[in-house]
């Protein structure tokens, strides 16, 4: 399903050029319009990862890839935000502390699609359709381990933004990009602490939160696609 | 410049920076990164090394230096002096006081595989920052979402991949560790949908009046 779409988007011809405004209603982006201008513009092709040098292509190329990069990183925001719904309409979660992690950060997933579909109308492609979600089998099992699954995915989503950075070649959009993955980070961290994850003895509620040490690590797209499938219907 | 959000932790401006003036600080650490957004009309000189890209990079690297042996130092220190912290609270500030130091070694390792010169490391006056857990923590919280926004600011203007990769791996920390302290202080762990990105010279207006003159 990703994989088609993703496809899809390979063949949309469109134009960088269309879209050089702020991005998806954030304020995170505020500095960028100046820090283009220093760069001396966002066409800097030094990556290798884009393996077709064709001049005359290079602007459709590089925004292709981008887009390629957000619509995937939409469709972890789609399953994100719809986790949360999911966890939230099922009255599962009865303490309010939890209830109000959970619902701030359903509405904040809600914000990142939102972002993300604006960025990539701008950039004149045409986002995913959201992926048809299966969190049954992860519900059945009980408010913990559906943490335990928030706590996942959240991670997988910080992982995700982390390995598309260098990839991402529109400066725009990598700091828009930036934006959201600490906010992954940062969901991530107190989600792993809610389910006891991590170093510390657990007695005064510091059970975890920094898996990796003190440097984070990517994953590919595949990897996390993979990572997801269970998630997916 | 956009300093003004900065400049209204109050808790940061008990910092002081010793062994180097503000001119000086400036000009080693961040002259080219402040150039870069506009603040300093950029002479041909600066122009020159922001071309390079390579130089450029280190320009931010040491930006980067900087901040993290200011939190590696706050760390160090608080571990040591602050009291009435819990089990927990000890654990975890010895577990931010070990990541930012090894933040700091993989960066000066970096600049120096890129052929710069790391900056030297400034002597830091915390204040009262560790006179009572509240103050710690508070500040601690401070410095942390300041180093995200800090990060997310400089790295869109990094040339290179691999740097990129590295200062978000280092990000993606800095950001875990403020969620974590925002818990501790019974904050939202992500106030914001999207994380703030300060340019340097925000940050270093942040830092500035810290610096002994």
């Amino acid at each position: 399903m990703t994989d088609s779409a993703l496809r899809e988007l390979a063949d949309d011809p469109s134009s960088r050029k269309r879209f050089f405004k702020m991005l998806g209603g954030a304020g995170a982006v505020s500095a960028f319009s100046v820090a283009l201008a220093a760069c001396g513009g966002d066409d800097d092709e030094s990556s290798s990862s884009s393996a077709k040098p064709a001049p005359p292509a290079k602007s459709a190329d590089t925004n292709k890839s981008d887009l390629e990069i957000l619509n995937y990183a939409l469709t972890l925001e789609f399953l994100e935000a719809d986790f949360y719904a999911q966890v939230i309409d099922s009255g599962m979660v009865k303490d309010p502390k939890v209830g109000s992690i959970a619902k701030k950060f359903g509405s904040t997933e809600q914000e990142h699609v939102d972002a993300l579909i604006a960025t990539i109308k701008k950039l004149g492609g045409k986002p995913v359709a959201a992926p048809k979600s299966n969190f049954g089998p992860t519900f059945d099992k009980g408010l913990m381990a559906t943490l335990e699954a928030a706590a996942d995915v959240e991670n997988l989503g910080a992982a995700a933004y982390l390995g598309q950075a260098g990839n991402i070649k529109n400066k725009e959009v990598l700091a828009a990009a930036l934006a959201i993955h600490t906010v992954e980070a940062r969901h991530a961290a107190a989600l792993n602490e809610l389910v006891g994850r991590g170093f510390g003895d657990g007695k005064g509620g510091l059970k975890g939160s920094l898996p990796d040490g003190p440097f984070a690590k990517p994953m590919d797209m595949a990897a996390v696609l993979a990572a997801v499938k269970p998630f997916l219907a | 410049m956009a300093s003004s959000r900065l400049l209204v932790a109050p808790e940061l401006a008990a910092i002081k920076v010793h062994g180097m003036t503000r001119e000086s600080f400036l000009l080693r650490s961040t002259l080219a990164g402040a150039a870069a957004y506009g603040t300093l009309s950029a002479t041909g000189l600066v122009t020159k090394a922001l071309a390079d890209s390579s130089s450029g990079d280190v320009e931010i690297l040491n930006f980067a230096l900087t901040l993290e042996f200011l939190e590696s130092e706050f760390y160090t220190l608080a571990a040591d002096q602050v009291k009435g912290l819990s089990d927990d609270e000890t654990k975890l500030t010895k577990k931010l006081r070990d990541d930012e130091k090894a933040h700091v070694d993989a960066l000066i390792a970096t600049i120096k595989k890129l052929g710069g010169k790391p900056v030297a490391k400034p002597e830091f006056d915390f204040g009262g920052a560790f006179g009572d857990r509240a103050t710690y923590l508070k500040t601690s919280n401070t410095l942390e979402d300041t180093g995200v926004s800090a990060y997310n600011g400089a790295a869109p203007m990094i040339k290179s991949g691999e740097v990129l990769g590295a200062a978000g791996s280092i990000v993606q920390i800095e950001a875990r560790h403020a969620a974590i302290i925002r818990l501790v202080r019974n904050k939202p762990p992500a106030p914001a949908a999207f994380d703030k990105a300060s340019d340097m010279g925000a940050v270093l207006k942040a830092v500035k009046p810290f610096i002994k003159a």
